[in-house]
């Protein structure tokens, strides 16, 4: 059969079940309670009839309303004087039969929708998503009010209507799932090798979503034990059987008679919901999806090898030294991995240097660590950074931010998402120049236009009250490197400003930073991986190789006699670039 | 803009036009059943037929759902099987209780929900998985629990607030604020839980993009980039959240109504449900929709405004 075919076998999905998970499962603390409570629950649910040391609707009159632990009925009797324990064990078969019929309703209808508005899209895909945001569209309780009307107190039907109702998310997550596998090369190679629909969802979508459907389970199966017991609290579930929620509501009206009978059906419910979430959470946070940790306000590491105190590094004048500046990420508790090693440079200033070398080369971490943004992982593991003739590494965030915008200023690699999506432009140019230089509204106004035009940019006012998503990538460009001259910085560090964008717009927006740090006089840091910009604009160029620099000078030396074989092969595949043959054959240009 | 909105208020009307078909249908099904219900138990079966008739309940479902929406439309839900007072009227009085619990819900919902979130995100650490924890037992306690314990800690023992029932806010508005106290807390326990892990996760997704870095660069404080870039930016999905939740609290406004004796739409409906009062009810369900369809719509005008993008 085809589907024998090794192509067309399904990979392992290593996102969902990862190696040694099941083992930090067990580790968890949370989830050795919550695995103790719902065992002794699903225990009870089979044996509670059993064990239950009394019937739970005989009636003692002698023992209505007792106290717990003061006669045969261990928590104590009800307003009806029947033992409490024994109804809290028989109703344990109730409530997670009914959480079982709401999970299994749920999956069924939400995974079947799921899996074929995924898999077909269009008009499956409309319709699932239509009924889905309907049934989300009105309160759950009062859909099983009415149903409460139409046909009584019922358990069963009560927990497949929540079923229905808890399906759309089922759906969503199915849907998603499968739509972000149905492209996989392996369900194309399923599809062209003749499997059926029904198998290769069986067979190979299913095995993916399996794991996220499981995981939902236990949450699911809390959500329906709280609305199985508010029903019944609130009288609408059925009187003859023992139940939770009953138990909860005929306690609630004695409630100045015998306060304490209350705190048996709340622990139950209580305990079982937190022991369902607890679980789906550990199991969650354990497969995958590790939810990112907080404290974006932390700052990166600076170790205690780097001097923070020296105010000078005493063999320069440069307006701008780093020296041994290294850096490193970690990869476990004790490896990490250095991605910025001993590099030093220096920039005088109104003086233009290109940072050359190819992605992840270190030129980017770097410049950051020039601006004091490096990510919270980041690590400092020595070096020094003055900026004129102040350290920069492990200054304060305040006095960074006196620097930053006004001092030194950043241009960055990706104009669009550089740019926040939620304000205008002007408003981006006003918070920044209100900041630091004082100005009014109507003031940053003015400023913003003039600098707009001067980016040249057509219609500056009508710029000015656009949002990101309103600007070409050449527009967003200028409008970034208009802002980050706005509040007169000295130096200026653009990070790939060019990479980004069209071939034909690289060369004005080149041009157009070359002519403001010549007339701001603005020292230059230009980041490239392109020795064909570096020759353009700048005076000098270090060249950055995994990490560190492997040749610095000026930049005609350098482009004439390259010493070190990296420089020479960054300078050849530039030479490569540059059209120095003759037109094309112009038949060989129709054929192309 | 302004085709934005028409076709947000056209969904809304078919939803509307749904739901309540689909609840008609439901309960009407069985115009015998109804019939009797008024007649009650012992009534002769020729006379519950007749009765039946004259009411038109044994008319094609559509023709009675029609001229029911027909009325609905000149402002008649009918009588109550009960008291016989008109529906529009028994709800009018009721309305106001149940849309100030879960109004107030909200507003402290939003309030509590945006400081944890954004605390929790920019603190990090064991301040983060604390709150984290926390949320998680807000989250999963059922609501009508919390309300069961403020009764028993609060009215029975501190004697500190009134346990149950309802002052209204003409009669005394310092009453008013006191007996809606347990109810919003109740109420909004679980709801701030789950929004403000909303609002973390949204927080530091954003503070994960581009644009702060690029913001920070210009030396604009961190405390600015989080209480303006931030939760601007993180708002949309956040007010999605809320809008969500708001389906969800007026199913606990239900619950909670009925341990706190208020006499909103929960406590209405439940009393109309054990009474089978279907006139109450279908007025009900149609009112709750109405509510929903409204209050999506201003939270996608919201949306709108926090996000630029999604105004096309």
């Amino acid at each position: 059969m085809s589907g024998e075919l090794g192509l067309a076998t399904t990979p392992d999905i290593p996102t969902f079940i990862r190696q040694g998970a099941l083992r930090r499962l067990v580790k968890m603390p949370t989830v050795w309670v919550a695995a103790i409570i719902l065992t002794t629950v699903v225990f009870y649910s089979f044996f509670g009839a059993i064990l239950a040391p009394f019937n739970p609707n005989v009636t003692k009159l002698d023992l209505v309303n007792i106290a717990p632990f003061q006669s045969e009925y261990l928590l104590g009797g009800d307003r009806a004087g029947r033992d409490i324990l024994s109804r809290l064990m028989f109703a344990t078969a109730n409530t997670i039969g009914g959480a079982l019929i709401a999970v299994s309703v749920a999956v069924a209808i939400g995974v079947t929708i799921g899996l074929m508005a995924g898999y077909y899209g269009r008009t499956f895909d409309a319709v699932g998503a239509w009924l889905s945001n309907l049934i989300q569209a009105v309160p759950g309780m009062i859909v099983l009010i009415a149903v409460f009307v139409v046909v009584g107190p019922s358990t069963v039907v009560s927990m497949i209507v929540v079923g229905i109702l808890i399906a759309p998310a089922y759906f969503r997550l199915v849907r998603n799932v499968v739509i972000s596998v149905r492209n996989e090369l392996y369900v194309d190679a399923a599809k062209v090798s003749g499997l059926s629909d029904i198998r290769i969802m069986s067979r190979h979508i299913f095995v993916v979503v399996r794991a996220p459907i499981i995981i939902e389970m236990a949450y699911i199966a809390g959500i329906a034990l709280v609305i199985q017991a508010a029903l019944e609290f609130i009288g609408l579930g059925s009187p003859e059987t023992p139940t939770w929620g009953g138990m909860l509501q005929d306690s609630f009206n004695a409630l100045y008679i015998s306060p304490l009978a209350i705190l048996w059906p709340s622990l139950s419910i209580v305990l079982t919901v937190l022991a369902f979430v607890f679980l789906s959470n550990a199991v969650r946070d354990t497969l995958g999806d590790p939810r990112s940790s907080g404290g974006a306000a932390r700052k990166a590491t600076i170790t205690s090898a780097v001097f923070k105190g020296s105010s000078a590094i005493g063999d320069t004048t440069a307006f701008l030294a780093v020296r041994d500046l290294s850096i490193a990420y970690p990869l476990s508790k004790d490896s990490s991995r250095t991605v910025v090693n001993k590099v030093s440079l220096e920039v005088n200033r109104g003086e233009v240097l290109g940072l050359v070398g190819e992605s992840g080369s270190g030129k980017t971490q770097t410049a950051f660590a020039i601006l004091g943004l490096l990510p919270p992982e980041a690590i400092v593991a020595s070096g020094r950074i003055v900026f004129d003739g102040q350290p920069l590494l492990g200054l304060a965030e305040k006095k960074l931010n006196q620097l930053r915008g006004s001092e030194i200023a950043y241009v960055p690699q990706e104009p669009m998402s550089n740019l926040d999506p939620a304000f205008t432009v002007g408003q981006q140019f006003g918070f920044a120049m209100r900041k630091k230089l004082g100005l009014s509204k109507a003031e940053s106004r003015v400023r913003a236009l003039a600098l707009l035009a001067r980016v040249n940019i057509n219609e500056p006012e009508r710029v000015f009250d656009y949002y990101p998503h309103q600007l070409s990538g050449g527009m967003a460009q200028r409008v970034l490197i208009a802002i980050a001259v706005s509040c007169d910085p000295k130096l200026l560090i653009a990070d790939e400003p060019t990479t980004a964008l069209d071939v034909t717009v690289q060369a004005e927006v080149l041009d157009l930073l070359r002519d403001l740090q010549q007339e701001r006089s603005m020292a230059l840091i230009l980041v490239t991986h392109n020795f064909g910009v570096v020759a353009d604009i700048c005076d000098r160029v270090a060249v950055m190789k995994d990490g560190e620099i492997v040749e610095t000078g000026d930049t005609r030396t350098i482009m004439k006699k390259p010493e070190h074989p990296y420089t020479r092969l960054l300078l050849d595949s530039v030479l490569d670039n540059v059209p120095m043959r003759a037109p094309l054959d112009p038949a060989e240009e129709v054929s192309v | 803009m302004l085709v934005f909105l028409a076709r947000r208020v056209v969904a809304g009307v078919v939803l509307i036009i749904a739901v309540s078909a689909v609840t008609f249908t439901l309960i009407y099904s069985d115009g015998e059943r109804i019939a009797r219900l008024i007649l009650g138990p012992d009534a002769d079966q020729a006379a519950v037929v007749q009765r039946a008739q004259e009411l038109g309940l044994n008319e094609p479902l559509v023709v009675q759902f029609f001229v029911w929406f027909g009325k609905v439309l000149n402002g008649d839900l009918g009588r109550s099987l009960s008291d016989h007072r008109p529906v529009l009227e028994t709800l009018t009085s009721r309305v106001p209780v149940t849309l100030a619990l879960v109004g107030l819900t909200l507003l402290v919902t939003l309030i509590f929900a945006v400081v944890i979130g954004l605390y929790s995100a920019y603190k990090g650490g064991w301040v983060d998985s604390g709150l984290r924890t926390f949320g998680v037992f807000g989250f999963a306690t059922p609501h009508f629990l919390i309300a069961i314990g403020l009764v028993v800690l609060f009215a029975l023992n501190l004697k500190l607030l009134p346990a149950t029932g309802y002052i209204p806010p003409t009669k005394s508005l310092g009453g008013w604020t006191l007996s809606l106290v347990l109810p919003v807390t109740a109420l909004a326990v679980g709801t701030i839980a789950s929004a403000s892990q909303q609002v973390r996760g949204a927080v530091l997704d954003v503070m994960k993009q581009d644009y702060i870095r690029t913001l920070r660069s210009r030396g604009i404080p961190l405390r600015a980039v989080y209480l303006r870039h931030a939760l601007k930016n993180a708002s949309a999905p956040g007010l999605t959240t809320l809008g969500m939740q708001f389906v969800g609290l007026l199913g606990g406004a239900v619950v909670i109504e009925q341990v706190f004796a208020l006499p909103g739409i929960g406590s209405l409906v439940i009393a109309s449900a054990l009474k089978s009062d279907i006139p109450v009810i279908m007025g009900t369900v149609l009112f709750l929709v109405v509510v929903v369809v409204v209050v999506n719509i201003v939270v996608d005008l919201a949306i709108a405004w926090a996000n630029p993008r999604s105004r096309n």
